[in-house]
C-alpha cells in the first residue's frame, strides 16, 4: 500500500510506504557498515521497526575495488513489526563497480539504484571484471531506476574549503551517500549529526567535513531534477515503552551483566578474540564499573579453563567463542560437566568446518554442541531467536547453570550477533530474580561436596569458607563425598545421575508454544536466527489460508517436555535450518517424527520466500 | 573497635586429607607433599584460604591429598584454571602443582603466559624428566638420547630447561630445589609462598620406577656437595665439600669453576643478586648444568612487580570511581533511545 501527495521543497512528490529494504554496498574501506549502522539508528529513533544484515568480507581490507572486498549492510525499516532484513532490496546504493556486480541480483525489478558514478572508471571496472561501463549500457540496467551521482567529486567540492587532503576529503563520501538516502526516505539526520560530533570530538575538521558531506548529499536530493519522488515510512506500532537499538552481541553482554546484578555476583568473562564473538568481550570490557572482570586469555582453552577456575571460586563465569574455538573448549566443558560447576559457554556460530566462512552465518555447530565432548556428557543448550532475545536468553543460561550446577551452552549465530533490532528497555523491577546460595556448612560431619538437592544440584561452596574444604576433579567420583571412585557400578550410576539431572531441567523450563493452529497439515520447527524468516513465512501462509503452524525452539537440550506431543498434532513437519539437517536428525531420533528439511549453507540467512515456497510445496503434496 | 582474630595453630596433620595416597612407594612426590604440609601451617594463612590446582600426571594427584580447597583439572591447563580462581577471589593463596610434561609440553603456552602476566600464584613444577603416569615415555626435559618405550633408540629431541623458560617469560620469582633435600625444599617453598606475584619453583623429583637416580648427583650425600651450589643473595658462588671451589666469569663472560686460594679469592667470584632487574645473571645461572658445571639450587630471581590480579582490580576500582557503581537503568539508556 502506498499513498502519494505533492509536498515539500521544490514540489517533489512524497509517497508513503509500509516497509522498505535498502542496502549500502561498497569497498571494505568505503564505510558501508558505518552508513548502514547510522541509517538503522535514525530509523529506529524515528520509531520504525528495523532489522539489519551486515555482510562483510573476512579480510579486513581486501584489495580495493575487487569483488572480494565488497562490504554491504542491508536494513529493513517498517511501519509494522518485521522479523527479517527483507528478501529483496528496494534501493541499492553501490559505491563502485564491484559492489554493483555482486549486489545487483538482489535489487528488485523497478527498484532504485544509486551509484557513485565517479568510481566507474577504467581500473575499477576492470577489477570488477566489466569489459565496458555498465552505466553506459542502457539495457543492462533498464529494469531499475538508475541514479548516477558523482559522489566523490560532489563530496570533494563540498569540503573543499576545509583544506583536507584529497584522500581525507574523499573518505567523507559515505556521508554524502547517507545524506542523499536520508532525503530519499525523509529521515531526520540529528542522531547522526550528534554521533559525528562526539565520535570526532578531538578532530573538529573531520566533524565539519563529515557534516558538510552529509548535508551536501541531502541537499542534492532536494535540488536534483533526476529524482522526483521521495518516501515516507511511518513509525511502527510497537508495544508502548522506551526503545533502543541492540545487536545480538550487545544484548548478550547486557543480559550477562543484568544476571550478575540480579544474582548479586561478580561476573567473570574469559575469552579469546574470534569473529563473530569478539564483540561480547569488547562490550563487557567497557563495563568494569559493574564489577565485571574480563580476561583476554592466551588461547581458547585458557579462556574456558580460567572460567572454570572463576566458577569454582564463586563467580558467575562465562566464555564466548565461535565454532573453531568451541571445538578447542570441548575438554574443558567435559571437566566442568563432571565437576558440576556452573558456567556458560557462548557459541556464535559461523560457516564451517575449520576456519570456513568466518564472517558469515550458519547453524552448523548444533551437533558439536550437543554431542562434541568425550564420554556421555550432556549439557543444557539454549538458543536466542533474535538480537533482542539475547538479553533474556543470557539470563536464562546463567539461571540454569546456577540452579542445576552445570555448564550451559548458548548458541547464537553471526546473523543474530551482528544484526540489530529495536529492544524495549526492560523495567528492572520486573526482571525474574536469579537466586544463588553458597553453602557454608552442612552440619557437624565432614563436608559433602556432592550431596544433592531436589534438582539433583550439588552445593556451590566458595573457597575461603571454613570447614568446607574439598577437592573436585576430572576423575570419576562417588556421589555425595566426591571421592575418586573407579568402580564399574559407580561409573554407571554417576553417568546416569548426571544425565538425569540435565534431563530434569525440562520440568523447570516453559512448555513449547506454537504460532498458528494447534493442529493441522504442517508444523514448521525452527531454532536460532532463522526465527524471523520462518515466522514471517508461516504468518503469510496462514493468511493465505494454509493449515500451517510454527514452533520456535529456544531450549534445545532438554527439549520442552511437551514437544513430542506438539509434533504429533500435525500431519507433516518441516525443519528449515542453515545446516544440512542437524536439528532434523535430533528430532527424528528423539520423537521418531518424519521431519523434512529445508537446508541452506551459503553463509546467508533464509529468504522468507524460500521458506514459503517449501511450505506450499509440502502442503500441495499432501 | 579492633577485633583480635586468633588463628588456630595448625600442624602438618591438619593439611592431610583422608584419601589414601596412591603414588608408587618411595616416589619423590611423598617428600614434596610432606614438606608442603610442614610449610603451610607456618604461613599464618587460614587453611580455607589455600587452593591447590593441578593438571594431569603423577604430580597432579597432589590436591587430592591436601585437606584444602583444590582441583585436579585437565592436562596442562592448571595455570589458566588457577588464574581464574585468583581473579575471582584474590584473597585466596593459590598453588599450581604441575609436572614437566604437564607444564612444558601440553601446557607450555599457559606456563609462559601465567609467568609473564605475574598472576599471584605459586607454580611448583615436579621435574622427573619422564612421563610416569603413562608408563615411562621421554619428556620435554629428558636429555637427548633417553631410551624409553617410545624412543627405543634414544630420543632425538633437545630438552628444555624449565628455569630458562621461566626466566625468559620474565618470572618475578624463579627457584630450584630437590625433593629429598628437606630443609632446602622447605626454605624454597616458604620463599615462594611469601613472594607477591608468580613464583616458579622447579623441584628435581625422582621417579624411582621409570627414571630412578636421574638427580642423584644433586641429592646423594657425599656427591651433591661437589655438584651443586646453594645460592645466597649477595654472597659469592662457592661450593664443594670443603667450600674450596667457586664460580667466576672468564674473559668471555662465561662462568668457569675455579679453586679458591692459589691466587683466587672470594672477591674474584661471581656474586649472586636475586634482586637484579636485569635477567642476565639469572639466565647465566640457569645455563649452568651438571656435569659441565655445578648446578645452582635456591632462589635465582626474586623481584617485585605489580601483580596481574592487582592491575585487574585497579581498573575495576577506577572505572567505578569514574562512572559510579554500575546502574542497569543507566546502562540500558546509553546511546539513542525513543519512546513509543
Amino acid at each position: 500500500m502506498s499513498t502519494t501527495d505533492v509536498s515539500g521543497a521544490n514540489g517533489k512528490i512524497s509517497e508513503q510506504l509500509d516497509a522498505v529494504v535498502i542496502r549500502f554496498c561498497g569497498d571494505s574501506g568505503d564505510g558501508m557498515q558505518l552508513a548502514g549502522t547510522q541509517f538503522t539508528n535514525v530509523s529506529a529513533v524515528f520509531g520504525n521497526d528495523v532489522s539489519t544484515l551486515p555482510d562483510f568480507p573476512a579480510e579486513i581490507r581486501a584489495p580495493a575495488g575487487t569483488l572480494g572486498g565488497v562490504s554491504g549492510f542491508q536494513i529493513c525499516f517498517s511501519s509494522s513489526d518485521i522479523f527479517t532484513p527483507g528478501d529483496e532490496v528496494d534501493t541499492l546504493i553501490a559505491m563502485n563497480p564491484a559492489a554493483l556486480k555482486t549486489n545487483i541480483a538482489d535489487l528488485k525489478r523497478g527498484g532504485t539504484l544509486i551509484v557513485n558514478e565517479d568510481a566507474f572508471e577504467k581500473s575499477n571496472l576492470s577489477k570488477a571484471g566489466y569489459e565496458s561501463n555498465p552505466l553506459d549500457d542502457e539495457e543492462s540496467l533498464a529494469a531499475y531506476q538508475l541514479q548516477k551521482v558523482p559522489m566523490t567529486s560532489l563530496t570533494r567540492d563540498a569540503v573543499a574549503e576545509l583544506g583536507l587532503s584529497p584522500r581525507e576529503a574523499e573518505r567523507c563520501k559515505n556521508f554524502f551517500a547517507m545524506g542523499l538516502v536520508y532525503w530519499l526516505y525523509q529521515r531526520d539526520a540529528t542522531p547522526t549529526e550528534e554521533w559525528v560530533k562526539s565520535k570526532f570530538a578531538k578532530k573538529p575538521e573531520l566533524v565539519e567535513a563529515n557534516l558538510k558531506a552529509l548535508h551536501a548529499g541531502y541537499n542534492y536530493g532536494i535540488t536534483t531534477e533526476a529524482i522526483t519522488v521521495h518516501y515516507r515510512v511511518d513509525p511502527a506500532e510497537l508495544p508502548p515503552g522506551k526503545y533502543r537499538k541492540v545487536t545480538g552481541n550487545e544484548s548478550l553482554a547486557f543480559g550477562f551483566i543484568t544476571a550478575a546484578k540480579l544474582a548479586k555476583k561478580q561476573l567473570f568473562f574469559g575469552g579469546y578474540p574470534i569473529t563473530p564473538a569478539s564483540d561480547i568481550l569488547h562490550e563487557l570490557s567497557k563495563h568494569k564499573n559493574f564489577g565485571v572482570v574480563t580476561f583476554q586469555a592466551e588461547d581458547e582453552i585458557a579462556a574456558i579453563t580460567s572460567v572454570i577456575g572463576a566458577a569454582y571460586a564463586g563467580d558467575l563465569a562465562i566464555t564466548a567463542s565461535s565454532g573453531p574455538g568451541i571445538a578447542l573448549k570441548g575438554e574443558g566443558m567435559g571437566l566442568a560437566a563432571i565437576m558440576e560447576l556452573p558456567l556458560v559457554v557462548v557459541d556464535v556460530q559461523r560457516g564451517g568446518p575449520s576456519t570456513g566462512l568466518p564472517t558469515k552465518t550458519e547453524q552448523s555447530d548444533l551437533y558439536m554442541c550437543m554431542f562434541g565432548r568425550n564420554g556421555d556428557c550432556p549439557m543444557p543448550l539454549v538458543a536466542p531467536a533474535s538480537p533482542a532475545d539475547c538479553f533474556e536468553i543470557a539470563q536464562e543460561a546463567l539461571r540454569i547453570a546456577v540452579e542445576f550446577m552445570t555448564p550451559v551452552l548458548l548458541l547464537s549465530d553471526g546473523y543474530i550477533a551482528n544484526g540489530a533490532e529495536p529492544w524495549r528497555v526492560p523495567d528492572i523491577s520486573n526482571l525474574k530474580p536469579i537466586k544463588v546460595s553458597h553453602e557454608n556448612k552442612q552440619g557437624d560431619g565432614p563436608f559433602m561436596p556432592y550431596l544433592r538437592d531436589e534438582k539433583k544440584a550439588r552445593p556451590w561452596v566458595k573457597p575461603g569458607t571454613p570447614g568446607c574444604e574439598h577437592r573436585v576433579g576430572g576423575l570419576e567420583k562417588s556421589d555425595v563425598t566426591g571421592n575418586v571412585n573407579y568402580s564399574p557400578e559407580n561409573h554407571q550410576y554417576m553417568t546416569t545421575l548426571r544425565a538425569e539431572k540435565i534431563a530434569g531441567i525440562a520440568d523447570f523450563i516453559p512448555e513449547q508454544t506454537v504460532e498458528g493452529p494447534e493442529s493441522g497439515d504442517l508444523l514448521v520447527i525452527s531454532w536460532g536466527g532463522t526465527y524471523g524468516a520462518v515466522r514471517t513465512a508461516v504468518k503469510q501462509s496462514v493468511q493465505e489460508g494454509l493449515s500451517v503452524a510454527h514452533a520456535h525452539i529456544r531450549y534445545l537440550n532438554p527439549f520442552p517436555r511437551n514437544l513430542g506431543d506438539v509434533i504429533k498434532k500435525y500431519k507433516k513437519v518441516l525443519i528449515p535450518e542453515l545446516n544440512t539437517g542437524q536439528l532434523r536428525m535430533i528430532i527424528r531420533g528423539t520423537y521418531l517424527a518424519d521431519a523434512v528439511g529445508l537446508n541452506k549453507v551459503q553463509g546467508k540467512p533464509f529468504l522468507i520466500s524460500e521458506v514459503k515456497d517449501k511450505i506450499r510445496e509440502m502442503i500441495k503434496e499432501s | 573497635m579492633s577485633v583480635d582474630v586468633t588463628l588456630p595453630v595448625l600442624s602438618p596433620k591438619d593439611f592431610a586429607s583422608d584419601q589414601e595416597i596412591r603414588w608408587c612407594p618411595r616416589c619423590g612426590d611423598y617428600s614434596i607433599l610432606a614438606q608442603m604440609k610442614k610449610v603451610l601451617p607456618t604461613l599464618g594463612i587460614p587453611k580455607e584460604k589455600f587452593v591447590f590446582v593441578s593438571g594431569i600426571g603423577c604430580s597432579s594427584r597432589f590436591p587430592y591429598y591436601m585437606d584444602t580447597y583444590g582441583m585436579h583439572s585437565i592436562h596442562g591447563r592448571a595455570p589458566a584454571v588457577a588464574t581464574g580462581v585468583k581473579l575471582a577471589n584474590p584473597d585466596l593463596q593459590v598453588w599450581v602443582i604441575t609436572g614437566d610434561g604437564d607444564s612444558l609440553s601440553i601446557g607450555g603456552n599457559h606456563f609462559m603466559h601465567v609467568l609473564r602476566r605475574n598472576v599471584d600464584l605459586k607454580v611448583i613444577l615436579f621435574n622427573n624428566q619422564i612421563y610416569g603416569l603413562t608408563k615411562g615415555q621421554y619428556s620435554p626435559t629428558s636429555p637427548t638420547g633417553t631410551k624409553t618405550k617410545s624412543t627405543p633408540f634414544g630420543s632425538v629431541d633437545r630438552p628444555l630447561n624449565p628455569l630458562s623458560v621461566a626466566i625468559g617469560a620474565r618470572a618475578t620469582f624463579a627457584a630450584r630445589s630437590v625433593d629429598v633435600d628437606i630443609k632446602h625444599l622447605c626454605y624454597v617453598l616458604e620463599r615462594a609462598a611469601s613472594h607477591k606475584g608468580s613464583a616458579f619453583v622447579e623441584v628435581y623429583q625422582d621417579c624411582n620406577v621409570f627414571n630412578s637416580g636421574a638427580f642423584a648427583f644433586a641429592s646423594k650425600k657425599g656427591e651433591k656437595e661437589e655438584n651443586v651450589i646453594y645460592l645466597e643473595h649477595g654472597k659469592p658462588l662457592i661450593f664443594g665439600k670443603n667450600r674450596d671451589k667457586g664460580v667466576r666469569l672468564n674473559s668471555h663472560d662465561q662462568p668457569e669453576v675455579v679453586e679458591l686460594g692459589k691466587g683466587v679469592t672470594e672477591d674474584d667470584l661471581l656474586f649472586h643478586d636475586e634482586k637484579s632487574e636485569d635477567m642476565n645473571l639469572a639466565f647465566l645461572l640457569a645455563s649452568m648444568r651438571h656435569p659441565e658445571m655445578p648446578e645452582p639450587m635456591g632462589v635465582f630471581r626474586s623481584v617485585e612487580h605489580p601483580t596481574y590480579n592487582e592491575a585487574v582490580y585497579n581498573q575495576v576500582e577506577s572505572a567505578t570511581e569514574r562512572n559510579g557503581e554500575g546502574d542497569l537503568e543507566a546502562l540500558f539508556n546509553t546511546g539513542d533511545t525513543w519512546t513509543v
